[in-house]
């Protein structure tokens, strides 16, 4: 098959979806390939890079799509071009087919198939083609440099001859794979970091990036994270304590980073106008979700503004295009990956396989039908994350109420055992003889002593523990001692059997007990 | 010399023996602790034989040293995998001395009956305690025989059949007479009414009637409980040895005995308590026997038991940082330890973290593979009981299960309808990876299927764990 590139039209796009590198890989799947002059430019791809790569160069866009079976792109199509694709050509790029439902009509009219790179669904396989994630990685790394450029002081905090210089403090709002590189980005620079998301299990990857978790104390009554790993929608509770505690932090931070978007809605309204009021002058606010209407309410789309009170506010939408050279050589890479997908057999033959959890995800239209959208796929994206039996934490107040209960049961147990235990003894006194009460009482303390005594015995010396206290129960021999000389022959007799048994178990006892003992030793 | 300096005697032993006791509590005061124990008995035989009532004393002496030269012998001979069966022995001693001391106590009760009141004064020594009892003194002194010799005569039917299934003499399995209980209970109520009979008439027959009974409720009961509940059922002996000791004590009149029998009756029990709980299994239940009866159902067990040779198990030790051993009876019964030992030294030294997670019930006796272990020289600071190991599982690289079987079966927490279920178990699942090193497919003693051995990170390693273990040691390192 052949498989061409051709240069981007929209304003602004520096992108190109096929690098040198990439093509080489292309041409190793059996494919040839094709890129329209000058496409690579804006990316730092000459021409000649492509044609030492085997990347034939031809004249212009409609000598791609003429030649080539399997488009490549960056951006959706614009109209134009989307008027030059035949049928049973294969177009891969970014769609939006949510957005785009005219375009949807007319690629499926022109009978062409469609693969969208945003509809690539989120499980482990496809994470090779997983494109807005290089792209948002790319996004939250430049989100950082761009406040840098615009932020007057250091990120890392120092001690100079020429005074103290405090560290910069960066917010990230929205743990993503923006915010997380954005984290990674800051802390890198020396920033210190705090980090927020509606989705209270990231804060262990937030904290792995060197970021403190923004910790909101709420009842949990819902799970901020929905299907696939993306946030949902908070409800209005919640979203009140959240900008409380975005007010809170207002005043202290110099850069905020806002990523936060749910799919298929507008960006949320985080960072309020009042917000930016009280933030310090010279602070810097980057707004990535400024194309899908912006976190921030002062957001302009596509422009960077300075406030009244001197924050700047940055709201382009083109973080991705802004490093083209990475950008590209990380979506050129997505986009061999989707290819080799398509390839299974390396021939150069492309197979739309519909029963492919991720082919079929992403392919929009096909055959002259829109396959949009696609049934949920069959591999669970993520697995459901196990509700986390949390142990609820107590207020200081019922943990003192739960150990004065404890406390009050203990007690009424030990008084209700005294209470039975002294009448027992009591009702005993009353019929027994005192000579026999003395004994007993004797008796019922040395019982007393042992449980006392036991309980803290080691479990390792358990063994121990037996074989000792066989060799002192061997103080019956006082009883056959005391009866050895009786005038009775028999007595004697048994009692000095008693006696050599009670010698065995004396002397083999301690004997083994010492013989454990020793073998015991601390490393 | 005066009956004063010989109860102040026994005070001192009695304070010496509940220190000895007491010292149990770390190792190091263990070894100090068995002087006090030892310097205890010394003293109270001591004082015994040269207190009033004592004669023939260098028979006694001599009786004692014979004794103790049979002892001595025992003791430097013995295994440390054979310690159950010496412990269960060493009961059945005392409970056998109980009874003769019992009966001692009837013939002299008896004979001494026989005698008019100037006879009895000239008495001395023990029969002359007697002579000098009281109608309702007598009564009592009858009651603690009966009890001292009916304790002692359960202790030491059930020791030895204790001492032969441990030792492999008889079947280990649980096995009643047809009757069951029922049998049990009817030579309880049996000795009931014979009490009821000596109490009032004195005679020979009920005693030797009751002894009878009671032996046959010790064969029995012990009969009727096997395998992995025998550490119960030893400490469960341990602690009848001492309240036989005690009762004898009552019939006595001696303090010491006393003292000395309630501190070993209550450290039996509480044992016995403990050994139960590890189980998640009451007392009764323990005495009932029949370990093992499904109450429904059991879970069904998805996957196969994947095996895996000891270039594998090698291989992931070597790539291991921290590994646990967890070991069973199995390993004692392989004589495994030593290699187990060699195990540990090769993975610490070349700096890995190697521990041992100790059941409570693992072995045949409480306490069983801690001495085990110090045999074969692993230091004991890298032993651990099971509540100080069981939350580091999930950090752990490879855990290996020697020999043992249900106290790491994860049946006892997932499977409410298993036998086991409720039971506190070591999580050695939840390692990284995990290998059972077992004979065969079987299931272990109690016939419980065992879910861990088809987890998907557990690897069966074949064989004899000696030569299991001495086939991975020239592969470590």
């Amino acid at each position: 098959m052949k498989i061409g590139a051709p240069k981007e039209i929209f304003e602004g796009e520096n992108r190109v979806a096929m690098t040198p590198d990439s093509a080489l890989q292309l041409q190793k799947l059996g494919h040839a390939c094709l890129i329209e002059s000058g496409a690579g430019a804006k990316a730092g791809f000459s021409d000649a890079a492509y044609a030492a790569a085997g990347v034939t160069v031809v004249p212009d866009a409609q000598s791609v799509f003429t030649l080539a079976d399997v488009i490549i792109k960056v951006r959706g199509p614009e109209p134009s071009e989307a008027q030059m694709l035949r049928g049973g050509q294969t177009l891969i790029s970014f769609f939006w087919p949510a957005q785009n439902a005219d375009l949807l009509d007319q690629v499926k009219n022109r009978g062409a198939t469609a693969i969208a790179m945003d509809m690539v669904p989120r499980i482990s396989r496809a994470q090779k083609m997983d494109a807005l994630s290089s792209m948002a990685n790319i996004a939250g790394y430049r989100a950082v440099i761009e406040a840098g450029n615009n932020f007057g002081r250091f990120f890392t905090g120092q001690v100079t001859a020429a005074g103290k210089v405090p560290p910069a403090r960066v917010l990230v709002v929205g743990a993503g794979v923006a915010g997380l590189a954005a984290i990674g980005t800051a802390t890198s620079l020396g920033a210190i970091t705090y980090a927020f998301d509606v989705r209270p299990e990231v804060a262990e990857q937030i904290e792995s990036m060197g970021a403190n978790f923004v910790f909101l104390e709420f009842e949990a009554t819902q799970d901020g994270a929905a299907t696939g790993g993306y946030a949902a929608p908070s409800s209005p509770e919640f979203r009140e304590k959240q900008l409380a505690k975005f007010r809170e932090l207002a005043p202290e931070m110099d850069i905020v980073i806002t990523t936060a978007l749910i799919p298929g809605r507008p960006a949320p309204k985080l960072w309020t106008e009042d917000m930016v009021k009280i933030m310090k002058p010279g602070s810097v606010i980057v707004d990535l979700a400024a194309e899908r209407g912006g976190n921030c309410d002062l957001t302009v789309p596509d422009q960077r503004i300075v406030t009244d009170n001197g924050v700047t506010i940055v709201g382009y939408t083109d973080f991705p295009s802004r490093m083209a050279a990475q950008a590209s050589t990380l979506y050129a890479t997505n986009i061999r990956h989707m290819l080799a997908d398509l390839t299974p057999g390396k021939d150069g033959v492309l197979v739309q396989n519909m029963e492919d959890d991720v082919i079929r995800g992403a392919t929009v239209t096909h055959a002259g039908a829109i396959t949009f959208p696609p049934p949920p796929p069959k591999v669970a994206a993520i697995a459901a994350a196990r509700p986390k039996e949390k142990p609820k934490e107590l207020t200081p107040a019922e943990k003192r109420a739960q150990e004065v209960a404890a406390f009050r049961r203990q007690t009424r147990n030990q008084v209700a055992l005294l209470a039975v235990g002294g009448a027992l003894m009591l009702g005993v006194g009353y019929v027994a003889p005192p000579g026999f009460m003395s004994h007993f009482i004797v008796f019922v303390l040395s019982c007393f002593v042992g449980f006392q005594v036991i309980w803290n015995v080691s479990h390792s010396l358990h063994t121990p523990l037996m074989a000792v206290t066989n060799a002192i129960s061997s103080i019956i021999i006082l009883g056959a001692l005391m009866q050895i000389g009786s005038g009775n022959w028999l007595v004697v007799i048994l009692a000095a059997l008693s006696v050599l048994m009670a010698g065995v178990n004396i002397f083999g006892g301690f004997l083994v007990t010492r013989r454990m003992l020793a073998m015991f030793q601390k490393s | 010399m005066d009956y004063g300096f010989t109860i102040a005697a026994y005070v001192v032993a009695a304070i010496l023996f509940i220190l000895s006791l007491g010292g149990l509590s770390g190792q190091e005061s263990a070894k100090r602790a068995v002087w006090y124990g030892i310097v205890g008995m010394a003293l109270a035989v001591a004082a015994t034989m040269a207190g009033p009532g004592a004669s023939l004393w260098v028979v006694s002496l001599v009786l004692i040293l014979v004794g103790g030269a049979l002892g001595w012998v025992v003791a430097q001979r013995v295994q440390m995998t054979e310690m159950p069966q010496l412990v269960a022995a060493m009961h059945s001693l005392v409970g056998l001395a109980a009874v003769l001391i019992g009966y001692n106590t009837h013939i002299e009760l008896a004979r001494v009956a026989g005698m008019d009141q100037a006879a009895r004064d000239a008495l001395s020594g023990f029969a002359g305690v007697i002579a000098h009892k009281s109608g309702a003194e007598v009564a009592i002194l009858r009651v603690e025989t009966f009890l001292g010799v009916f304790i002692g005569a359960v202790t030491f039917t059930g020791s030895v059949i204790a001492f032969g299934k441990l030792a492999g003499k008889v079947d280990g399995k649980a096995k009643k007479l047809p009757g069951g209980h029922v049998l049990n209970a009817a030579a309880a109520l049996v000795s009931v009414v014979l009490l009821v009979v000596y109490l009032n008439t004195g005679s020979t027959p009920a005693l030797i009637g009751m002894t009878a009974a009671a032996l046959f409720i010790g064969y029995h009961l012990i009969m009727g409980i096997g395998g992995a509940d025998m550490p119960v059922v030893v400490s469960m002996l341990n602690s009848y040895s001492g309240w036989a000791a005690a009762a004898i004590g009552f019939s006595l009149s001696n303090d010491l005995l006393i003292v000395v029998g309630a501190l070993v009756g209550s450290s039996g029990a509480i044992l016995s308590y403990i050994m139960c709980r590890a189980m998640n299994r009451s007392f009764i239940s323990v005495i009932l026997g029949g370990f093992g009866n499904t109450t429904g159902p059991a879970m069904e067990i998805a996957g196969e038991q994947i095996a895996i040779d000891a270039e594998g198990v090698a291989a992931a030790l070597n790539d291991a940082d921290s590994v646990i051993i967890i070991p069973g009876y199995g390993m004692a019964v392989a004589q495994a330890q030593q290699s187990v030992s060699e195990l540990t030294k090769r993975l610490r030294a070349r700096g890995k973290t190697v521990r041992f997670a100790i059941h409570p019930v693992a072995g045949r006796l409480p306490g069983h593979m801690n001495v085990l272990l110090a045999e074969a020289k692993v230091p004991y600071d890298i032993v651990l009981e099971m509540d100080e190991i069981n939350g580091d599982f999930p950090e752990t690289d490879v855990a290996i299960v020697i020999g043992s079987n249900d106290i790491v079966n994860p049946a006892a927490q997932e499977d409410p309808n298993s036998p086991i279920a409720g039971m506190p178990v070591l999580e050695c699942w939840k390692a990284k990876q995990v290998f059972v090193s077992k004979r065969g497919q079987g299931t272990g003693y109690s016939g419980i299927e065992n879910p861990l051995f088809y987890k998907e990170n557990t690897r069966m390693f074949y064989g004899d764990a000696k030569k299991s273990i001495d086939a991975l040691l020239p592969m470590i390192g």
